[in-house]
């Protein structure tokens, strides 16, 4: 059964089309990510999703209530780990559970119970007394995702969930998540920019530019490359690529110091380059493609290009000292 | 409708457990007032003649009460300011409730904070030498209310449009002072130049003081002319605040 359904969704803020005739479907109990740069749209359809944003054509239903004619039962139908931290900082780790339950009206006798659940789910039980002030980012973010579920949802929508957290609190979230989705058979649908981060979804779709530019499980996109690459560290990359062109007619892209050569067949066919080389490489690798790859095929660039404007240092930064 | 008052209920429980987190506020509201009401009424004494039979002081010390309301109610309202920054907001957006119970839950904790700081206020009445009756006292805690619901809501509509903190200043400059100002809080209506009377007229402040003073100091007015402005005054800017809520998704 089909638990998200969008037809040609658009949205458009004043002149930028955020979002373009965007058509997928969600699966029950799937991890589905959305994949892409910032600004690739991804927040902006979560928002419609969630009923916070209004469309401007298309249909989208979650848990098949329509987003724009039957708000408040598709409200009652997600839970949500937004972008930005979203919990009362004065309240305690319990307080907020509670008000979250009191807002979704989930039976008084029940909210007790699910309270203590939730926070079990995500080891929080013995901070449960504390002024949430005083967690960390990676606690609050794990608060977060306690109170996302406490409503029992059909689905959890996750719109960056591990943004502006150190690299081994991201490894934990996931782990969190991941065991939510065997314990819990709950819906996800999350965004991402970090390419290694959306391997645990069953489906990515990758959104570029307010598009949808594919969608598959990620061992197909990633076979849909069909190539491995490798990577090479030569006395004169700017030369050897040229070399290279000439003898296998292959396109070569530089990155970091390094020679990267794209070929279906890695082990066989380093020992040619090799043979070209004549002692010229000084070292070599060969590597699966990652969905990083798979992205940069699709648009021609690396996801996180964009990623390192000045703005989005600042916001990311930001992000990072309200999160600690 | 039920579900939508127990709604509102539970986001003014929320807001009430913590403003009693927050100390300083209700130092100040306890401060503000005597400062005023000592400082003001003591020193402002012999250029003022109070009314017939009262005090000077005696006769603002209503109008003390409707101040320490204004400032409280129009802080509650902006209580949403704090939430949109700090994403509870959100929160709350994506919840299944009617816009109109978050409005009104709003409105219900910012009107029950300020009526408590009313009352820190009225508590200094045998200071003054005052002697209210215990009917006098339940009467003015009503009123309080009221006007505190009114001044809420506007508050709330106010923070409703703005995004930041930055403008707030100006709102305590350009309005909450005008408001208290011409209120007849501090002087007679009556006496005032004819040119200014319609500012006066128009100002829901007017009507709350007039209604405080009626109770507290038994002046003459009409109860039904204040109460009616007042109650019609936070319905009109309930409304509009609940219908800038239903289209805040752009």
């Amino acid at each position: 059964m089909n638990i998200i359904h969008v037809e040609k969704l658009k949205k458009s803020f004043g002149e930028i089309k955020a979002v373009k005739e965007v058509s997928f479907d969600v699966e029950e109990g799937e991890i589905f990510g959305l994949l892409g740069p910032n600004g690739a749209g991804k927040s902006t359809i979560i928002k419609i999703l969630v009923t916070i944003l209004k469309k401007d054509g298309g249909t989208a239903t979650i848990n098949n209530f329509d987003v724009e004619k039957e708000q408040n039962k598709v409200r009652e139908s997600v839970g949500i780990i937004f972008q930005d931290p979203s919990l009362d900082e004065r309240l305690t780790a319990w307080e907020n559970l509670y008000f979250h339950s009191k807002f979704y009206h989930v039976p008084s006798r029940e909210i007790k119970n699910r309270i203590n659940n939730s926070l079990d789910l995500v080891d929080l039980s013995e901070r449960k007394k504390e002024i949430v002030i005083n967690f960390s980012g990676g606690m609050k973010r794990r608060l977060e995702i306690a109170r996302g579920i406490i409503h029992t949802p059909k689905v959890l929508f996750l719109d960056e969930p591990t943004i502006g957290l150190d690299p081994q609190t991201r490894k934990y979230i996931w782990q969190y998540l991941v065991d939510l989705r065997d314990k819990q058979k709950l819906t996800m649908f999350l965004t991402t920019h970090y390419m290694e981060e959306a391997e645990i979804c069953d489906r990515i779709a990758i959104m570029d530019h307010g598009n949808i530019i594919a969608l598959d499980t990620p061992e197909n996109l990633k076979r849909s490359i069909q190539n491995d690459i490798i990577t090479l560290v030569t006395d004169n990359n700017i030369g050897f690529s040229i070399l290279v062109k000439e003898k296998f007619n292959i396109e070569t892209t530089f990155n970091n110091g390094t020679l990267e050569v794209p070929v279906s067949n890695g082990k066989t066919f380093l020992p040619k380059l090799f043979e070209i080389a004549g002692g010229r490489i000084l070292s070599a690798d060969i590597k699966k493609p990652s969905l990083e790859d798979v992205f940069i095929k699709l648009t021609g660039r690396k996801i996180r290009e964009e990623e390192a404007s000045k703005r989005d240092k600042l916001r990311d930064s930001v992000k990072r000292r309200r999160r600690t | 409708m039920i579900t939508g008052i127990l709604d509102s209920i539970t986001i003014a429980k929320r807001d009430i457990i913590r403003s009693f987190r927050q100390k300083s506020q209700l130092y100040g509201s306890i401060v503000r007032p005597v400062i005023w009401l000592f400082l003001l009424g003591t020193g402002l004494r012999g250029s003022f003649n109070a009314p017939e039979g009262f005090t000077y002081t005696q006769y603002i010390f209503p109008g003390m009460i409707v101040m320490n309301i204004l400032f409280a109610s129009i802080m509650s309202g902006t209580s949403i300011i704090w939430d949109r920054e700090f994403g509870f907001l959100k929160e709350i957006m994506v919840a299944p409730m009617s816009r109109a119970s978050i409005v009104f839950g709003k409105t219900l904790s910012g009107s029950i904070i300020a009526t408590i700081q009313g009352i820190i206020v009225l508590a200094f009445f045998p200071l003054v030498g005052l002697h209210l009756s215990f009917i006098q006292i339940i009467l003015t805690m009503l009123g309080m209310f009221i006007v505190a619901l009114s001044i809420t809501s506007l508050g709330i509509m106010i923070a409703s449009k703005m995004t930041s903190f930055e403008g707030f200043g100006t709102i305590n400059n350009f309005l909450v002072m005008p408001l208290f100002f011409l209120s007849g809080a501090l002087y007679p209506i009556d006496r005032v130049p004819a040119w200014l009377k319609p500012l006066i007229y128009i100002n829901p402040v007017t009507y709350s003081v007039n209604l405080l003073r009626g109770i507290v100091l038994k002046t003459e007015t009409n109860y039904l002319t204040d109460t009616g402005v007042i109650i019609i005054f936070a319905l009109i800017i309930l409304s509009i605040t609940t219908y800038i809520f239903v289209k805040d998704r752009k």
